[in-house]
């Protein structure tokens, strides 16, 4: 097991040189750099070339990419061009609030997902197990930036229950005890989270039903049923923990589409988290923070995976990496 | 022969889907009455706009190909329903004689399947809407004020307007065609290279494969809308933003998971006695390949696929909503949910039409992927 972690996370370090290898070749392959915006066609060329001196970009692109590299090596991940400050800082500040936001969303994906899948599969072929699968159809069929804003729009605007954007109450947070600023970012996570979650907490149920069904068929399922168990027990104790086990790779797989999912959200949302902080980024063209972004999704990606991968060894004793 | 085929089904020469309807067969009767209905629709919105629409003035803008198009789709679709409506009351009695075959069988199957077929109608109703736009769409997307800025829908706005005054039903529709036709024409694109790239992995194998699925693994491990998001804005300042550069990068993004499927699918076509006999023959790799692994191999593309056409509108949507799609004035789903989002409160009609076409459309390409893929896989069928 052990020797399978190490092994994966050597296999990561291509993968994460390729990621950024591919992405400093597109930004090369572009035209303009982030240093346009502080030019006019009036600017002395000396100026040009003193502020193009400043931020390397008088090097070969082949001397700034060793560079970068070697910097990335050393963990140190330049300046951002547009904030003129550390881009580690920028990105820590960042990345705790998207986890926060991931986090939400995935517990809201399984609840919800794990939930109606087993009630469909529970009751296949009723009216209800047809209505879940319309209504899990239709929200698995909408877009989550739209979905982002029809929240917006009936809890915030409406019906105004909950705050429409921002992480905290930009007034009052500073003045409430510890627990109402706790339920303070709790009422903030609510629409994000149903936002990002509810799209992949339906392709969740459609697996979730399919997979219980396959194990619902077997043997030991009919010997549980001949012991007299009740159709409950039988499919929450026996089905469930098997049903779940395909369950958690997919979990893991999601980590790419919520990233993906966090850029819309994240913007419709005003939260500041790495999808807000990465379109800014390529809006204004800063070249070190998007390859910092890059850097750091990747490495989130493949540890969601490897993470799956373990959790899918420990629950699955018939699993065995060597 | 022709006797025990009920007479009521011949009112579908008289009205297609009649026929169909007094059978019971509600979907198809349906279907092929919102067809008509739709045909309808874009006849009667036409009258009197033929001329202006088909040769418009020099200072319009002169000849635009959309109006002749409409016109042509029209025609063709009148043809196909009533030939739906023949093919009904005339069926076809299979001669004993006739082999069953895998694509006779899979059609069987994938009629059964009712909720498929509903998807493909769907698919088809969209479609043809998109075909007959001008007609049906009664105004310019692109005027501005048609009847003042941000009115509520009403008879003559069905969605309202726009903050510019611009209607937004015939926005939406006009979105349609390209939200469509950039869905189709970038999974063509993906599905080709996935395919490539797959039979080349999965036939030759070694190091070719080992390099080809890394980088597949690589693709795979950046979020697709985040990469999306740095090629369309990287190339953005050079003036490239086209619906052209929009679907080319759509499709060069897309392609990772058809290569799987198809590498899979070679790895265990490739041992196969047929194959054996080929390379006896001393036929070329890529005669292999292409005339002999790829077209056993294309059955799940092309369920993929259809699959893939729901999620890449989606993903233009997103990439529209952010206003890195195809750029304006042309009108977009993405784009208009964008334009509307400053007006929610006042205007949310403008947010909301687009919203509810593009989850229409992908539900509807769901639907009938999910059939194609239940008909396809014979250990799904049943459920």
């Amino acid at each position: 097991m052990f020797s399978y972690i190490v092994r994966k996370l050597l296999l990561a370090i291509p993968l994460l040189i390729g990621v950024i290898t591919l992405i400093f070749g597109l930004i090369e392959l572009s035209p303009g750099d982030a240093t346009d915006r502080f030019f006019t066609p009036e600017t002395p060329p000396e100026v040009r070339e003193l502020i193009e001196q400043k931020w390397g970009l008088d090097k070969p692109a082949g001397h700034r990419y060793l560079l970068m590299i070697g910097n990335l090596v050393r963990g140190d991940f330049g300046r951002s061009i547009f904030q003129e400050r550390p881009v580690f800082d920028i990105i820590f500040e960042a990345l705790p609030n998207t986890i926060l936001l991931s986090l939400v969303s995935l517990l809201i994906i399984q609840f919800v997902g794990i939930t109606l899948g087993t009630i469909q599969a529970m009751r296949q072929y009723t009216p209800s197990d047809a209505g879940i699968s319309v209504v899990s159809l239709f929200f698995y069929s909408m877009p989550r930036f739209w979905l982002a804003l029809m929240l917006q729009l009936i809890f915030a605007l409406m019906w105004p229950i909950l705050p429409s954007s921002g992480m905290t109450d930009a007034v009052m947070h500073d003045y409430m005890t510890p627990f109402q600023q706790f339920l303070d970012y709790c009422k903030h996570l609510i629409l994000p989270g149903c936002a990002l979650g509810i799209a992949s907490a339906a392709g969740i149920a459609r697996y979730m039903r399919s997979s219980l069904l396959e194990v619902i068929r077997q043997d030991y399922i009919r010997t549980a049923r001949a012991k007299g168990l009740s159709e409950t027990t039988i499919t929450v104790k026996h089905g469930m923990r098997n049903a779940l086990l395909p369950i958690i790779t997919i979990l893991g797989l999601q980590l790419p589409f919520l990233f993906s999912g966090s850029v819309l959200v994240e913007t419709i949302f005003a939260w500041p988290g790495m999808g807000r902080l990465i379109v800014e980024a390529i809006f204004t063209q800063d070249t070190p923070v998007i390859i910092g972004c890059f850097f750091v999704m990747t490495l989130l990606v493949v540890a969601g995976n490897l993470i799956a991968d373990i959790l899918y060894a420990l629950v699955d004793p018939r699993i065995r990496y060597s | 022969m022709a006797s025990d085929v009920p007479g009521t089904r011949k009112l579908g020469l008289v009205v297609p889907g009649l026929g169909h309807l007094a059978e019971r067969q509600w979907i198809d009767g349906l279907a092929l009455l919102s067809y008509l209905g739709i045909l309808a629709w874009a006849l009667l919105g036409g009258l009197g706009r033929f001329d202006a629409l088909l040769f418009p003035p020099a200072e319009a803008g002169g000849f635009k190909i959309h109006p002749w198009v409409g016109v042509m789709s029209w025609v063709g679709w009148v043809a196909l329903c009533w030939f739906m409506a023949w093919r009904y009351a005339n069926p076809v009695v299979p001669h004993e004689s006739d082999k069953s075959s895998n694509w006779k069988d899979f059609k069987k199957q994938f009629v059964k399947n009712r909720v498929g077929v509903f998807g493909m109608h769907l698919v088809g109703c969209l479609i043809l809407l998109a075909l007959v736009t001008p007609y049906v769409a009664p105004f310019d997307p692109d005027q501005i004020d048609v009847g003042g800025q941000r009115l509520a829908p009403q008879l003559g706005y069905l969605m309202g307007t726009d903050e510019f005054g611009r209607d937004v039903f015939s926005r939406v529709m006009y979105g349609a065609r390209i939200s469509l036709s950039i869905g189709f024409i970038a999974v063509s694109l993906s599905a080709t290279i996935g395919t490539v790239v797959g039979a080349v992995a999965g036939y030759f194998g070694g190091a070719i494969d080992k390099a080809l699925m890394w980088f597949v693994d690589l693709l795979l491990s950046m979020p697709r809308l985040v990469l999306l998001l740095a090629i369309v804005g990287f190339f953005r300042t050079s003036g490239a933003q086209s619906i052209f550069l929009i679907v080319v990068i759509l499709g060069l993004t897309g392609w990772m998971g058809v290569s799987r499927i198809v590498r899979s699918q070679i790895l265990s076509l490739k041992e196969q006695d047929f194959i054996q006999a080929g390379r006896a023959l001393g036929l070329s790799n890529s005669r292999i390949i292409f005339k002999h692994l790829v077209p056993n191999a294309l059955a799940p593309v092309i369920v993929y696929s259809s699959l893939a056409i729901g999620s890449t509108i989606l993903v233009e949507a997103a990439l529209s909503f952010l206003g890195l799609g195809v750029p304006p004035p042309t009108s977009t789903w993405g784009a208009i949910v964008n334009d509307g989002r400053e007006y929610m409160r006042a205007a949310p009609w403008i947010t909301i039409s687009p919203g509810v076409m593009i989850v229409l459309a992908v539900m509807a390409f769901n639907l009938f992927g999910d059939g194609l893929r239940d008909a396809m896989d014979p250990k799904l069928r049943g459920r």
